[in-house]
């Protein structure tokens, strides 16, 4: 790697490490080994020109401007496997690679897809510049009508958090449809906000965008205090991220789960519901901001198990050290970049490891991934007859809903 | 060198439209307004050029919801002045914006004066050319690139087919913007917010709107929503002797 | 006032531009409304012989060296005094670089009324205008006089095109000193590859096509049509085609007459660029592919049994 030595800029080196303090352990930058542990783990860092221990490297030798000059913490998907392994507990992600790319927003060098969601996010409240009059439109047809919060005005016992790609996306709306079936069958009652709901933001924090992150949580926060709930759940692990990790900060704390939790809970209930077979073998993929970055890995697989017929496999990435579909930290919106750089899709490479323990089925439970994996099935010739399926729309086959 | 960038916001298209009862205008009730999208590229023009050779850069707007978040992210991004228009604008036509423009930018007296081409709600003619007469200045629109040059510029005019034709126009001038040199730029929403708490917003009342340019719309209609595909039915032979046919009277063949 | 109709003829570099005769063809219209009759209104330097295929009744000439090439500012000078001595019932511009250049600044020079975008006219003299990205429609008495600016769609070209040349009058012009813009040169556009933004048709082809091997059938087929292929996604990140093919959210923008769409599926992601297209054509085994909802015309048959056939028919049809 050429790396011209002057003009040096130690300022803006110590500017950034200093900022990195404020943040939540963000001292712990200061304990790295440079064991290179978060670089090889990376699924990109083969390809970055600073992954992350150089980074590191690149501050503790005054040249973290040289960072800002390569586009390459763009590469980044934020899928936490860099922090989760790390053996000084440096919070990688969190930290680091988001503040760096928040430098880079502040000094222009955004990609034009990125940009694209962020001004979208700004304008519409939804990173795929959607009207959001028709963030509900999910809902048209569906019997007994869901229950949009500002219409009724009722108090639920359950607010669904429903999210972005799980409102809008024509991939992912079947499946939400189907846990709305899903909560009906069992009773649930529960209630959404339409379009009332802005993005979560985390995703867009992730990308960089930490001031757009904070608009979100403030907007979901008046209108969280608008009507009565006990808890809140997501379709959208991002989501219950931020609900859960980010959004108390910011004054915005309710109880929240992720929706497979939630059904997980219930069970017992769903089991005797579960009346056509679904014979297949099913790999489960975990979804980053679920497994890694929150502990849940049980829920899920226990709600496939219970599926009459599944036979659940694991593939050689999973739980903690899963791969990423390459969505994450702003991924969504920088696929062509991506592509340029890497002529690769960790999708793809997803793919290849469900088609390799022969699974017929690859369960999902994050919007980002039935699009990008069902994408991925049709370039990879192998995995012409792999299907991809969101777990609530398993459940729903099998309760026949 | 001065420079006025004066903006329109128009209906955003990502709501459907509808036509209120009196079929005559555009139903206000669920209406969107955003920035009309070249006049963000006359912005990031005129940016572009102060930061090439120095200068000030002034924005104006009527008001109209979202023109203060707009006219805070131009200052973000560089712009120098802000200025609002208020009155009523509910009624107001492109000439009588083009006046009140006018009236407020004879002051500033700029050397160039940027905006968009046109809006997709133009009905009685463009803002910049209009504005233009008005002031009694030279007009070029389709600019896609600027060039500085003393007390002119060479602005490169875009016509049908890709051909660029480099003119030559004396200052102080009005031109249309088709494309800005880059994309307008992104800024940073922590950004925005800071200048929130330090530009100020010039307003200047308008009470004379006199709209003058006489279109009077007697009905708005949709035209008709496209329906699913007509499928073409038969063997490959049939279909491609239908495709044939409609090759030839779309006059693509 | 009078009832003619005034079309401002526009042309560049020795050529008229189609927009001209699709206005000949909307001043017919509006002449037979009117009573009036069609008048070309040509400005130049030694082209005449432009007027030479024109629909119109007459044709008003003026020629000075300063009109040697299209500027505003001389234009302007030269319309204004025609359009104040002849007093026409209306005067038609393209919505074009040359006549958005020209009809809202003689608007406001001369008090007369300009109506922007007009698709059609009809036959009682009302304008037909397409705004709002073409999603409304608006209708109104044209009024009298009136300049309007017109967008092609609405009238052929064909049929403001005539074999006989209509009668020119030489008209002098006034004088055209101090002006204040003028045309230093032209640049070519860059053809190192086709702009498919500007292809009246365009070939396209997605994920169906299956493997780099199987363009050659699109090429041919475009060939045989005298267009371009264009592509979505899956096809230009696998590298069968450059990045200058590209339809779609992060490609090109394009609204050719017909795009026929092989093998794409028609996610929203691609309909974004090219929505828009005034014909589409959809060719997909899947009758469920969304490409059928915004596609005029459709067919679930392979492309790969309907290509070679229809490669041939074009081919014959030439």
């Amino acid at each position: 790697m050429e790396i011209t030595l002057s003009p040096l800029s130690p300022s803006v080196t110590k500017t950034f490490y200093t900022s990195l303090f404020d943040l939540q352990d963000g001292e712990r930058v200061r304990t790295c080994l440079q064991c290179g542990t978060c670089s090889g783990i990376c699924p990109f860092g083969y390809i970055m020109k600073f992954p992350p221990g150089k980074i590191i490297g690149a501050i503790r030798a005054e040249i973290f401007d040289h960072v800002l000059k390569t586009d390459s913490v763009w590469m980044c998907v934020s899928c936490n496997a860099c922090a989760s392994f790390c053996p000084s507990n440096i919070p990688i992600t969190r930290v680091l690679m988001t503040r760096t790319k928040e430098e880079m927003i502040l000094a222009g060098n955004v990609p034009s897809e990125l940009q694209a969601a962020l001004e979208n996010t700004q304008r519409y409240g939804n990173p795929l510049g959607e009207s959001p009059r028709k963030r509900a439109d999910w809902t048209l047809g569906l019997q007994p009508e869901v229950n949009i919060l500002g219409k009724t005005r009722q108090p639920v016992d359950v607010l669904w958090y429903v999210g972005d790609y799980a409102s809008y996306h024509s991939r992912m709306q079947p499946a939400t449809r189907a846990l709305a079936k899903i909560l009906n069958a069992l009773g649930v009652n529960f209630g959404i906000l339409g379009p009332e709901e802005y993005s979560d933001g985390d995703s867009q924090r992730l990308a960089g965008e930490r001031g757009l992150f904070e608009m979100m949580a403030q907007k979901n926060g008046q209108v969280f205090r608008k009507y009565k709930f006990n808890q809140i759940i997501t379709t959208d692990p991002h989501a219950y991220n931020a609900l859960k990790n980010e959004y108390p900060a910011l004054g915005v704390e309710y109880p929240v789960q992720h929706y497979t939790q939630f059904l997980f809970e219930r069970i017992e209930q769903i089991k005797p519901l579960l009346k056509n077979e679904i014979k297949a073998k099913v790999a489960y993929h975990d979804p980053c901001y679920l497994g890694r970055v929150n502990g849940i890995f049980d829920e899920p697989r226990a709600l496939l198990s219970a599926i009459p017929g599944v036979e659940l496999v694991e593939m050689s990435h999973q739980r903690i050290n899963s791969l990423c579909c390459g969505g994450g930290g702003g991924g969504m919106w920088l696929d062509g970049f991506q592509w340029e750089k890497a002529h690769t899709r960790l999708s793809e490479w997803r793919v290849r490891e469900a088609v390799a323990v022969n699974t017929q089925i690859l369960a999902v439970a994050c919007p980002y991934e039935p699009p990008r994996f069902e994408d991925a099935t049709k370039t990879i010739q192998a995995a012409s007859q792999l299907k991809v399926r969101e777990i609530a729309e398993l459940l729903a086959e099998s309760m026949d809903l | 060198m001065k420079i006025a960038v004066p903006i329109k916001f128009v209906p955003d298209l990502v709501e459907e439209l509808t036509i209120d009862p009196s079929g005559t205008a555009l139903d206000t009730t669920w209406l969107r307004l955003i920035i009309n999208e070249l006049d963000d590229h006359a912005v990031e023009q005129a940016i572009l050029l102060k930061e090439r050779s120095g200068g000030e850069v002034t924005v104006l707007s009527a008001e109209a919801d979202g023109v203060d978040d707009f006219l805070f992210t131009a200052a973000a991004k560089g712009a120098d002045r802000l200025i609002k228009l208020t009155g009523d604008f509910s009624a107001a036509d492109n000439h009588a914006l083009g006046r009140a423009f006018a009236d407020v930018i004879k002051e500033l007296q700029p050397d160039l004066i940027l905006t968009g081409v046109q809006a997709h709600n133009d009905l009685d003619g463009s803002v910049g050319p209009l504005l233009a007469e008005y002031l009694g200045l030279p007009y070029v629109g389709y600019v896609a690139g600027i060039a500085l040059d003393g007390n002119k510029v060479v602005a490169r005019k875009e016509y049908a087919g890709g051909l660029v034709a480099e003119v030559e126009v004396k200052l102080p001038a009005v031109l249309g913007i088709q494309a800005a040199e880059q994309p307008p730029r992104y800024v940073a929403y922590s950004k925005i917010r800071q200048v929130m708490g330090t530009a100020k917003i010039e307003e200047r009342p308008v009470s004379n709107l006199e709209s003058s340019g006489g279109v009077v719309v007697g009905r708005l209609f949709q035209p008709e929503v496209a329906e699913r595909a007509t499928m073409l039915e038969g063997s490959p032979e049939d279909v491609a002797d239908k495709l044939v046919g409609l090759f030839k009277e779309l006059g693509t063949l | 006032m009078s009832q003619d109709i005034f079309v401002v003829i526009e042309h560049l570099r020795g050529q008229v531009a189609d927009v001209s005769y699709a206005m000949l063809a909307g001043a017919r219209q509006l002449s037979k409304a009117s009573g009036g009759e069609v008048v070309a209104v040509l400005l130049g330097h030694n082209a005449q012989g432009l007027a030479s295929n024109l629909a119109a009744d007459r044709v008003l000439y003026v020629d000075h060296p300063a009109l040697a090439e299209f500027t505003s500012d001389a234009y302007q000078i030269v319309l204004a005094g025609l359009i104040q001595e002849h007093a026409p019932r209306a005067v038609l511009f393209g919505h074009s670089s040359i006549g958005m250049d020209l009809a809202s600044s003689l608007s406001a020079r001369l008090g007369i009324p300009v109506v922007n975008s007009c698709r059609t006219f009809t036959d009682d003299g009302k304008f037909v205008s397409q705004i709002c990205g073409g999603k409304i429609m608006a209708e109104g008495n044209l009024p009298s006089p009136a300049l309007a600016t017109m967008i092609p769609g609405g009238y052929k070209a064909e049929e403001g095109q005539s074999a006989q040349t209509p009668p020119l009058t030489a008209v002098s012009a006034p004088a055209l000193d101090n002006l204040r813009v003028a045309v230093k040169q032209y640049i070519e556009p860059d053809t190192s590859d086709v702009d498919i933004s500007k292809e009246k048709m365009l070939v396209s082809i997605g994920r169906g096509i299956q493997n780099k091997d199987n363009i050659e059938l699109a090429n041919e087929l475009a060939d045989a049509l005298g267009c371009a292929v264009s592509a979505s996604r899956p096809v230009v990140d696998q590298g069968w085609l450059p990045t200058t093919r590209l339809v779609g959210k992060s490609g090109k923008h394009v609204k050719p007459k017909i795009y026929l769409a092989l093998g794409i599926s028609g996610a929203p992601e691609h309909v974004e660029g090219m929505g828009e297209s005034e014909v589409i054509v959809a060719v997909n085994t899947d009758p469920n592919a969304p490409i059928f909802n915004i596609a005029k015309y459709g067919t679930t048959i392979d492309m790969f049994d309907l290509l070679p056939v229809l490669i041939e028919k074009v081919k014959q049809a030439k």
